[in-house]
């Protein structure tokens, strides 16, 4: 048995039912192969005795979930209605203008994928950004040269 | 009436994220005295604080507890939601970033008034700091043995606003697309893995510790009568101070946007208040003179929500307002029920033609018919959430979208605060890696 398996199995064992585990499942699965390709879905269908399709579907439901490749790095600005009204079409525009790419769209080189996303839950703290999953808060145009540049090291 | 500190309590002076110092202030002792009750006596005791559902529906979070089915052969569970999503929200995060132990603490007490010896804590995805610092403070309790025979298991969401829906919620625990059931049955009868379950937001739940400590009696006399406590009010938009402020319930809102949030900033004026997050309906400047708790803000039509005010000012188009609001419902419906899978795209496409100036006079009564039809029509709100803020725009800002069609566009010709925004893209239906060469 791979230590994959292990380790979800492992997870699932707190849970009264295993299927309870797909998610943490998936989200293991995710963070080994940077997405979730077919391999990967499968890998979490036979730790948890479930079906791929099934996994896929699960997966499919999920905005945090990605089926197809994404970059190295997750750029993620909230659009919703607080950050919005103080300007977070300002700070979208300057990732656009510093990476060259417009929103739901990877760098050419593969190394930064960048999206627009619904409430982050920092809306006292406009602009949110999700930065590989870590906050960065009252984000003005004026700081995303330098975001951009620690990304790309 | 004004900061009445009970979630946030000793926050000022402590790092209550650990539990040495959570202990200092006295924390834990409610689970003690808890546990030296009944179930019966505990259930009695939070039925008389009247402490209301902090999540948005205000149901008594004791009379909840009472219909718990104890008599059952199944395991009875209790789940916390800490899915916080609704746009404008952000208080249960500032609970379990500043005192986790709190929420950890009422969780041992309710468990024990249902008898439940699991607790999960969902938290939505995104909350990664906020896991980590909940996870860590799960672990030291543990450790120092305050959980005796209750266990509490943090589950990671994955990034789905329904989620925050208690049965969706239940569905994606356990593993499954988080979309709601039908009831009844209700949780409490047949919930997580059909068993009795009992299911309340962050904020409620560390409220209960407060209760052990004050004594219902005392917990029911702060606040109003019929909201009693406090609540922390999340306000952003355009607004000098934003931030979380914790209140006694019963404040009035324009004490909170005008003394303590500072005002509309930069010489504005004041145009419109969503008061409990995006899916209420919203207030003209007119409206703000309401007490902050459940009945008040019902009475004026509108509702207490998520405690949470998203503070717009003149320089907002009302269409664009409504429209950028549609398109969250429509991405965040789980498709399930037709009236909102299909009336929340439609009432999309009709903004649209709004916003373009592509649209007639009886548009808005299309607008306002399809509403009506997606109102009530669902296992969910999540529709309904869709609706009220829409009408409330419609019916309050009239005139807003008939000049848009009269004059064939948008009369703030670019001006507007939320010009240009953007919604996302489903990423499942959008391949992100589309621009890389192979």
């Amino acid at each position: 048995m791979s230590a994959f398996a292990d380790e979800v199995r492992a997870i699932a064992e707190r849970y009264p039912d295993p299927r309870s585990a797909t998610l943490p499942a998936l989200r293991l699965a995710q963070e080994r192969h940077g997405w979730l390709p077919p391999e990967a879905l499968r890998e979490v269908a036979n730790a948890l005795d479930l079906t791929p399709a099934y996994c896929k579907a699960v997966a499919s439901f999920y905005d945090m979930y990605h089926l197809a490749p994404v970059g190295k790095h997750l750029v993620e600005v909230c659009t919703n209605l607080s950050c919005a009204l103080v300007g977070a079409q300002r700070v979208v525009e300057a990732f656009e203008s510093e990476l060259g790419v417009a929103p739901g769209e990877t760098t050419t080189d593969g190394e930064v994928t960048f999206r627009t996303v619904e409430c982050l839950g920092g809306c006292g703290y406009a602009t949110v950004v999700a930065v590989d999953h870590r906050y960065r808060q009252d984000v003005t145009p004026a700081d995303v040269a330098g975001i951009v540049e620690e990304l790309r090291g | 009436m004004a900061e009445l500190q009970v979630l946030l309590a000793g926050t000022d002076d402590h790092d209550l994220t650990k539990l040495d110092e959570y202990l200092a202030v006295g924390g834990y002792a409610g689970v003690g005295k808890a546990r030296a009750m009944t179930p019966e006596e505990l259930i009695d005791e939070l039925q008389r604080a009247t402490l209301r559902g902090r999540g948005g529906a205000g149901f008594p979070m004791g009379r909840k507890a009472s219909l718990i089915d104890r008599s059952s052969p199944k395991p009875k569970y209790l789940v916390v939601n800490a899915d916080e999503s609704e746009p404008g929200a952000f208080k249960d995060r500032e609970v379990m970033a500043r005192v986790p132990h709190r929420l950890i603490e009422g969780c041992l007490i309710s468990a024990h008034a249902i008898e439940a010896h699991e607790v999960f804590i969902f938290i939505r995805g995104e909350y990664l700091s906020e896991y980590e610092i909940l996870q860590a403070a799960v672990d030291e309790a543990r450790a120092a043995g305050l959980f005796g025979d209750v266990d509490i298991l943090v589950h990671r969401g994955a990034g789905a606003y329904i989620c925050g829906e208690e049965t969706a919620l239940l569905d994606a625990l356990e593993g499954r697309r988080g979309q709601p059931r039908p009831r009844p049955p209700f949780p409490p009868v047949q919930g997580l893995y059909d068993a009795p379950t009992q299911i309340n937001n962050v904020s409620t739940i560390a409220t209960v510790p407060a209760i052990m400590e004050m004594g219902a009696e005392a917990f029911a006399k702060t606040g109003t009568e019929s909201s009693p406590g406090s609540a922390i009010f999340s306000i952003s938009g355009n607004i000098a101070r934003p931030g979380n402020y914790e209140l006694e319930l019963g404040t009035p809102m324009r004490e909170l946007i005008y003394d303590l949030a500072g005002g509309v900033p930069d010489g504005r004026e004041l145009k419109a208040v969503i008061p409990g997050g995006s899916s209420v309906p919203a207030l003209a400047p007119d409206e703000i003179d309401v007490p902050l708790d459940y009945d008040s803000l019902q009475k004026i039509g509108t509702f207490f929500g998520a405690a949470s005010l998203i503070v717009v000012d003149d320089r907002c188009c009302i269409v664009q307002l409504a429209l950028r609001s549609a398109k969250f419902y429509q991405h965040e419906s789980c498709g399930k029920c037709t009236p909102c899978r299909e009336g929340t795209r439609w009432m999309v496409q009709i903004l649209e033609r709004i916003e373009a100036g592509d649209a007639e006079l009886s548009h808005i009564e299309l607008l306002e018919s399809i509403g009506s039809r997606i109102l009530g029509r669902s296992l969910c709100a999540l529709g309904d959430f869709a609706v009220y803020p829409t009408h409330s725009y419609i019916t309050k800002w009239r005139n807003e979208f008939v000049a848009h069609i009269e004059q064939g566009g948008c009369p703030y010709g670019g001006a507007s605060s939320l010009e240009g925004i953007v919604a996302p893209l489903d990423q499942h239906t959008h391949s992100p890696m589309a621009e890389v060469p192979a």
